[in-house]
């Protein structure tokens, strides 16, 4: 077994954590039923058990290739996404309009969690196509969205997001890729973009780039950037293919994960100028990108949760296999390794993360449906302010846990967890780059305590730490000591955030460089006790499921151990970040420059 | 022509199934169900068949309780038309299937039925004989190719050191081997289309069908463990030991 979707947990977090059943009650949501939701994830996870997860190590070892500007993906790859297509899953959560099947962002994100899990590489080409889908629904022409948007949505072409250049990586203001108008409504585009992901492959006879670039008379900065499509081939206006676009592969790169998944160098108008049309208004092109961004992240974010669960999967497998040693409580019979208590530990930690950030994922993707779709304003904005306040967690927490869990994956294994041949360490080197990717971490933090702390002076943190509080009368109702432990300790990491947010909401404006210095630790924070605010849920719908003889009792009872674990193991140091959200930035700054 | 799949709710097979504390059977509890795979094999000849021209109508039925829906909405997301659940909380064994689905194949008058050469979970490899025989109608068990010949069907055999190729009279009964082909994976949009094509529920008592269990189950326990292996010095030693010990030569 490579992987198989963890469907029980999925299932319970859905209908115990994210409101699955009141999904259906919202409008374009009707045929999102339990019994069809049951029968796509089944489906789901045998197309990623069966089909991708074992071109995962194939793709790690055979690697995209680069020959004279073509690219050749690992073998298996195409032919597993075409089936991929074919079978629909390409625009599972796209506009019904365009031949999607509109699914609700809850579904598509288990869906998407199986797809990152089973193969990260594969993944991503999916993944940037919707980016561009959504890009061109949100801002393209009419006549573009007719142009494109069917054959992307059914992934007979595929779309990437031109964003990177050498010298603008964060900092996108840099960018320097020229557009100028060819006179007849197009423009010509010249100039090199690097890490484009799938930026050529040889999966479909069509690649829709999307191209951020500035036009002669741009201002200077964020403000002077546009955005283009120009697509590999030139589309006719019957829908047929016409000339090669000036578009080249110049390379790909050399990279220490997610090998399968081919990282582009391009390059813009070598023989005069590529083709490319205007998506929306002139220099509006990074204000659209951020439009964008919440999915972006978030489809990160994912990642950090599907490698933890792949690796936590792979983990327990060699756990209860390798036998060494003998119980350290006495007896001569050799044991699995999973029976030694610091064994125990480190997959306790790594099921305790991994369901943690599976449970905020989903519950911060219902509320992304209930942002769209709620018939009530004041709902939908509600549900918005939690979602924008949320992103930068799921984004930059699950991806930094995700790197932790898949680090702890390789130490269960012990030397045979370095060595490449057993396949714990490609997860460990495919996580590194998702913290990295859509934004690092600091830049997940430094938009947390910006735009979602100090712009409103921490309301919507309150917000949440007021919701958050509410739920202590449902636990206080709770008897045992698991129940009793994790509202104790979920009061005090409550109290924590809070702190710590407020602390950023007041210092914001005044000692900016201290509360830049303490902004990871404080995105730390929040996810830990973000995480352990929905294990509590859990623990909470675990007792009250087994009260009413609901369930499997095995399961529920694993949960409720793990959210205890939860709370005694990571929740625990809520506290200790505070203070370093607090006190410790001075410290971060109090060297001189030049003694580095 | 008419066709009848027969889909069977089973363990998944990949649970690792385990056995009731009490000894009286498999425990099903809480344990991932999916369509025996067998049965997959024969859903998907139909949906073949009919793309190919030679089907118009592909019904499949499922006997058992509530939850095989599921099962029958996996064949319909499959390609199958419509399904028909004899909905029943009993043990069904294969003489009463056999009974139900001849109950139902006469009710929709379909001349062909095609069911999994067995089912993983208990491998009884009788139903599709027993419902040839109580129907009165040819037979093909085993089969890795089928090709419509008029009222004949040419069906490839796998049997012990070959193919045997026969011909069979409609209306049949033929059941379906591992190699008859490979099932497809349900695509999205027919996992959704499924959900609004038609299920027909019927009981044993509406068929007049008795499916009192013929068959009582003792005892059901896990395998030995294996034992750990021993080095041996010679060849001679080896034969040795499968002579006289295991007892195999």
């Amino acid at each position: 077994m490579s992987y198989r979707a963890p469907l029980q947990d999925m299932r319970f977090v859905m209908q115990e954590l994210a409101g699955l059943d009141r999904l259906a009650s919202l409008p374009g949501f009707g045929d999102t039923g339990g019994e069809v939701v049951d029968a796509v994830l089944d489906e789901a996870d045998r197309f990623a058990s069966d089909i991708l997860a074992p071109l995962n190590r194939i793709g790690d070892t055979e690697r995209a290739r680069w020959q004279d500007g073509v690219v050749t993906t690992p073998p298996g790859f195409r032919d597993a996404y075409l089936r991929f297509a074919e079978n629909g899953w390409n625009g599972i959560g796209c506009d019904p309009e365009y031949g999607g099947q509109g699914m609700p962002k809850l579904v598509t994100t288990a869906v998407y969690e199986m797809w990152k899990a089973a193969n990260l590489s594969f993944s991503l080409c999916p993944m940037l196509t919707s980016g561009a889908i959504e890009a061109l629904m949100l801002r393209g022409s009419d006549a573009q969205k007719q142009m494109y948007l069917h054959n992307m949505v059914s992934g007979k072409w595929t779309g990437t997001m031109n964003l990177t250049e050498s010298q603008a990586g964060s900092d996108l203001a840099a960018v320097r890729t020229r557009a100028v108008p060819a006179g007849d409504g197009s423009y010509r585009l010249t100039g090199q973009k690097i890490f484009i992901t799938y930026g050529e492959h040889d999966y479909t006879e069509n690649i829709i780039h999307l191209v951020l670039a500035r036009t002669p008379d741009a201002p200077e900065g964020v403000k002077g950037i546009s955005l283009f499509v120009a697509p590999k081939f030139l589309v006719r206006a019957d829908g047929s293919l016409g000339a090669r676009n000036d578009i080249r592969c110049l390379s790909i790169e050399h990279k220490l994960g997610i090998h399968g998944s081919p990282t582009c160098v391009l390059s813009y108008g070598e023989q005069g100028g590529a083709t490319a049309y205007l998506v929306g208004e002139e220099n509006r092109g990074l204000e659209y990108m951020f439009i964008m961004m919440n999915a972006a992240r978030f489809a990160v974010g994912l990642e950090g949760l599907a490698i933890a669960e792949r690796a936590y999967q792979k983990a327990v497998q060699y756990a209860r296999e390798r036998i060494q040693g003998t119980d350290i409580a006495g007896g001569k019979d050799k044991v699995a390794i999973v029976r030694h208590p610091d064994v125990r530990r480190m997959l306790m930690r790594m099921k305790a993360q991994t369901e943690a950030m599976r449970a905020v994922a989903y519950v911060v993707a219902s509320a992304q449906d209930a942002a769209s779709r709620h018939p009530d304003a004041g709902e939908r904005a509600r549900n918005q302010a939690f979602v924008d306040l949320m992103i930068p967690i799921v984004k930059g927490w699950s991806t930094e846990t995700g790197n932790e869990v898949a680090s702890l994956g390789v130490q269960v294994h012990g030397g045979m967890g370095f060595i490449e041949e057993t396949g714990t360490a490609q997860f460990f080197r495919d996580a590194r780059i998702t913290t990295i990717y859509e934004g690092t971490t600091a830049i997940q933090a430094n938009d947390l305590i910006g735009r979602k702390i100090g712009r409103d002076g921490g309301r919507a943190l309150a917000a949440l730490v007021q919701e958050m509080r509410a739920l202590d009368v449902d636990l206080a109702t709770l008897t045992g000591a698991d129940a009793q432990r994790m509202r104790a300790l979920l009061a005090r990491g409550v109290a924590a955030l809070e702190r710590g947010g407020r602390h950023v909401a007041e210092q914001y404006g005044k000692n900016i460089r201290a509360v830049a210095a303490g902004s990871v630790p404080l995105l730390q924070l929040m996810g830990v006790v973000c995480g352990g605010w929905q294990m509590a849920r859990a623990l909470l719908a675990a007792q009250r499921r087994l009260a009413a003889d609901g369930g499997d009792r095995g399961f529920l009872h694993a949960k409720i151990a793990t959210a205890r674990f939860y709370a005694d193991h990571v929740l625990v140091g809520a506290e200790a970040l505070a203070e370093t959200v607090i006190d410790g930035g001075d410290a971060v700054l109090a060297m001189d420059e030049a003694a580095f | 022509m008419k066709v009848l799949v027969g889909v069977k709710r089973v363990i998944d097979a990949n649970v690792k199934a385990r056995v009731k504390s009490d000894g009286t059977g498999v425990e099903t509890a809480n344990v991932k169900m999916a369509m025996n795979p067998f049965c997959e094999i024969a859903t998907e000849q139909a949906v073949r068949m009919k793309e190919a021209g030679s089907v118009t109508e592909i019904i499949a039925a499922s006997c058992g309780p509530a939850a095989n829906v599921e099962t029958l909405r996996t064949a319909l997301a499959m390609g199958a038309d419509r399904g028909v659940h004899v909905q029943t909380d009993a043990e069904l064994q294969p003489l009463a299937i056999a009974k139900l689905l001849k109950s139902v194949a006469e009710k929709e008058q379909v001349q062909l039925v095609i069911l999994g050469k067995q089912a993983i979970d208990n491998d009884f490899n009788q139903t599709g004989q027993m419902l040839a025989a109580l129907l009165g109608w040819s037979q093909a068990t085993f089969a890795s190719a089928i090709e419509v010949a008029g009222e004949w069907l040419k069906v490839t055999r796998e049997v012990d050191g070959g193919l045997e190729h026969v011909e069979v009279k409609l209306p049949a009964v033929v059941t379906a081997d591992l190699r008859l082909n490979e099932p497809r994976y349900a695509s999205l949009p027919n996992i959704m289309k499924a959900k609004k094509k038609p299920i027909d529920t019927l009981t044993p008592d509406a068929l007049g069908v008795d499916v009192t269990p013929r068959l009582k189950t003792l005892k059901v326990s896990e395998p030995p463990a294996r034992k750990a292996g021993i080095k041996v010095e010679s060849v001679a030693q080896l034969v040795d030991k499968l002579k006289n010990e295991a007892q195999v030569i």
